[in-house]
């Protein structure tokens, strides 16, 4: 799946997209998956999109999609 | 009417050009709402800020504020520009324009359209000041987010996908 993270994420990551091979997984997992991947990341407020749409923890994301980490927003 | 009603962009924004978007001869009020970047907050200067976005979907979230504004205060039409890069004091950021017969609506859906606007579009803004720079989070730190799930709340449960 393609993940796209912004902010801060973005920047402790040190990319601003990836590629994994994951999926089919609930978004639970995702993040479980993702946090021991990547343990310094802070990713406690972070929401998740998929396809441009947010999402909960239980919508499962298929190896196709667009995955999206969304810090919280801080616009206008 | 022209051009797309919601836009984001790295290039300085015109007021008059998004009121523009708005205007028609149903309206009676046009208000148009211009935020600007503050250099001293809490004591703080400011000296620049930077906003990045999730561009398309920012967009498609721009327009659904809109639907929603149109859904509570009927007749009345939505435009944004927001911009997005480096941004210097004074500088406009955001523009809201909404058109209505009648004024009332027209006050009362521009507010909400910059409500809406700071909990479910993907924009970021970066604040540079003396002592350096950092992420704004939640704007104001007025809302605690036990649950870590700052955002969920504020949207209408019909439009998150779910496979409950």
């Amino acid at each position: 799946m393609k993940i796209l993270c912004f902010a801060h994420v973005s920047e402790q990551l040190g990319a601003s997209s990836l590629e994994l091979d994951l999926g089919p997984m609930t978004v639970d997992a995702f993040l479980e998956e993702f946090k021991q991947r990547y343990p310094n990341l802070r990713l406690d407020h972070v929401m998740i999109a998929v396809n441009e749409q947010f999402v909960d923890e239980t919508h499962r994301i298929e190896p196709h999609d667009t995955v999206v980490l969304l810090p919280p927003v801080s616009g206008g | 009417m022209s051009g797309s009603l919601y836009v984001i962009t790295d290039q300085p924004i015109k007021p008059g050009v998004v009121s523009e978007k708005v205007m028609r001869r149903e309206a009676g009020a046009i208000t148009l709402f211009l935020g600007t970047v503050r250099e001293i907050t809490y004591g703080k200067r400011t000296l620049y800020l930077e906003y990045e976005a999730y561009p398309s979907m920012a967009a498609k979230q721009l327009e659904r504020i809109g639907q929603e504004a149109r859904e509570r205060w009927t007749d009345t039409v939505v435009a944004v520009t927001h911009r997005v890069g480096r941004i210097e004091i004074s500088d406009i950021a955001v523009v809201i324009a909404v058109s209505s017969p009648h004024r009332k609506a027209a006050y009362e859906a521009n507010e909400y359209v910059i409500e809406r606007i700071k909990q479910i579009v993907p924009i970021w803004k970066k604040e540079y000041g003396e002592d350096g720079s950092e992420w704004i989070g939640d704007q104001l730190n007025q809302q605690t987010y036990p649950d870590g799930r700052p955002l969920l709340s504020d949207i209408p449960s019909e439009d998150v996908n779910s496979d409950k």
